[in-house]
């Protein structure tokens, strides 16, 4: 090798030296941005938890607040939040699912499901103070509902409407489209192939896309706090008013009304909605897959 | 025949059904525009957006401090939120091992259902009196708010610029790799320029978040009806405001509260369509 070509060759490697350090002090910067990212998720989880576990026993649990929720328990909260949620899901399920399956099985790309899509996409971006609201004009007010837990139920399942839309429908996607044309090459009629094949097909992203939403309703504060409102009474219909556990912790942190009974709330709300959600996307769709064969 | 009927009327439910999140959202307009608009009306546009006064008592009702508010508190998230997101969402897309990226999926997954009431408290709790110590002030500050909110932003954030950047063929980066340059070279000249509009519309989206956020904010900021002068100062936003008088509120009052809600939700749809031509604009590319 004459000299010439070696010392092309020498200042190409430093060159490349000198970039790979880059290169390491670049990933050396990133890694750190996704370590404060996890550390924060840790951090609250320890945080909340340190505190408040101690709070929480048995009768924590069971009973019913003392004195606005200086002392007692956080009994009325609990059943509110499950009562709550467990009706917004079954009002906006099927009306989600119904969107789902009409938007991918029924109608083609045009204006109309531009306009549906469009629709969907605008009320998954306004933010949950509009959606209290709304609905406290409306149900609490105009639909004169009160205070309920009707009306907290509907304005959370006009919340979560888009989540499970948009679930639903990657999920049905997802499902190839050799099972429904074999579907209706037997004979079965549209409404069959969807009924009989696509759903139980697409029921694990279905089924993740809705618990999901239900980890959503658990956490919800501001929608809720202006049309379920804050009793602390055990609700006997759905058209008593309720405190769902987020509203009951705002409560006792903002107004200092207990920090021991305050962390223990956060607690039990804490390990609920991280339950739920890690249920969502770790669990449902193995439950599911075993079943399911092939994919 | 009556199978054909059956199909008929399942294909009509179910397109009904199919506009319940459009009916919903003109609803949504309806009734927040009834309750606001006679507050506009009586206060004048300009006077409530631009009144730098906010006194219920005395029928003074200016969003103005509410205004600046939300964009300072917005604007603070963002500076926090994107590099931060950003910064993971490339570590995960381009650099971690298979392993670590899923865990660490699996946790921003998790952190994106954390209450926003739980995020306001530590912010009470950890962030306030730490910024009261070290920085001086009451510690219930835009600072304390940004701080707060950035870190709520981060899982829109992350994820959305992740499936950006995953969605840049494989191929490009083979072809850097070919060309001899190193991998952070192939991110910042190749993969960041190709997935720019998916980035775009992932800011977009935590910005609508930011500014949307309610009961985070309410307990960190203070929510003092003047204009901050300082990140230190004590700050109100437009959702804070709404979500702290609902309560107690009457009259023009509670319409002056809904045509609050009115110039939030005007924000957040421009911000909303905005994304939304994003993210088509880059699928479309």
């Amino acid at each position: 090798m004459n000299p010439r070509a070696e010392s092309l060759v020498s200042k190409e490697r430093v060159v490349r030296q000198v970039n790979l350090r880059k290169e390491k002090a670049a990933v050396t910067l990133l890694s750190f941005a996704a370590l404060i990212t996890a550390a924060v998720l840790v951090f609250v989880f320890v945080y909340i938890m340190a505190r408040g576990l101690a709070a929480i026993d048995l009768e924590f649990l069971l009973s019913s607040p003392v004195k606005m929720g200086r002392e007692g328990g956080i009994f009325p909260a609990i059943v509110g939040t499950l009562v709550l949620t467990a009706v917004s899901i079954l009002v906006a399920a099927p009306l989600g699912v119904g969107a789902a399956v009409f938007l991918t099985e029924y109608t083609r790309e045009g204006w109309f499901s531009k306009v549906v899509r469009l629709g969907t996409e605008s009320l998954a971006g306004i933010p949950s103070i509009i959606f209290g609201l709304f609905g406290f004009s409306f149900f609490v007010i105009y639909l004169g509902m009160g205070w309920s837990i009707l009306a907290g139920a509907l304005t959370l399942a006009c919340m979560i409407l888009p989540t499970i839309v948009r679930t639903s429908e990657e999920a049905i996607k997802s499902v190839p489209s050799i099972y429904r044309e074999i579907s209706l090459a037997l004979g079965a009629s549209r409404w069959q192939t969807v009924t009989g094949v696509v759903l139980p097909q697409a029921a694990p992203g279905i089924a993740t896309g809705i618990v999901l939403a239900i980890g959503r309703s658990i956490g919800e504060t501001a929608a809720v706090i202006f049309t379920a409102g804050s009793s602390l009474r055990v609700p006997h219909s759905l058209l008593d008013p309720v405190r769902t556990l987020p509203v009951h912790f705002y409560i006792l942190a903002r107004e200092g009304i207990s920090s021991r009974n305050a962390y223990g709330t956060a607690a039990v709300l804490l390990v609920a909605v991280l339950l739920v959600d890690f249920v969502a996307h770790f669990v449902v769709g193995r439950l599911f897959r075993g079943r399911g064969g092939e994919r | 025949m009556k199978r054909s009927q059956n199909e008929r009327v399942a294909e009509l439910t179910l397109s009904l059904v199919a506009l319940g999140s459009l009916g919903i959202l003109t609803l949504i307009t309806v009734f927040i525009f009834k309750e606001g608009l006679p507050a506009l009306k009586e206060i004048g546009l300009w006077e409530f957006i631009g009144g730098t006064r906010w006194v219920p008592s005395k029928k003074i009702f200016g969003i103005f401090p509410m205004l600046v508010g939300s964009f300072m508190v917005t604007g603070g998230a963002l500076a926090i939120g994107i590099p931060l997101g950003l910064g993971c969402a490339v570590y995960l897309s381009e650099f971690s091992s298979p392993g670590v990226a899923r865990l660490l999926k699996s946790m921003i997954e998790l952190l994106a259902g954390i209450p926003s009431v739980v995020f306001g408290f530590i912010g009470l709790t950890v962030v306030v009196p730490f910024i009261r110590t070290y920085f001086g002030g009451p510690g219930f500050s835009v600072l304390a708010s940004s701080i707060v909110l950035g870190l709520m932003i981060l899982p829109t954030m992350v994820s959305v610029s992740y499936d950006a950047l995953r969605a840049v063929p494989e191929s490009y980066r083979d072809g850097m790799m070919a060309v001899g340059a190193t991998r952070w070279q192939a991110v910042r000249m190749v993969i960041l320029p190709s997935a720019r509009s998916g980035i775009l519309a992932a800011a977009i989206l935590a910005t609508g978040r930011a500014m949307g956020e309610t009961m985070a904010v309410i307990m960190v900021a203070g929510n003092a009806t003047a204009v901050p002068e300082s990140l230190l100062d004590p700050v109100r936003t437009l959702t804070s405001n709404i979500a702290l008088e609902m309560g107690y509120s009457a009259g023009i009052h509670r319409q002056a509260l809904f045509a609050t809600g009115i110039v939030l939700f005007f924000l957040v749809t421009v911000l909303n369509l905005i994304a939304h031509a994003a993210v088509r604009g880059g699928s479309g590319r």
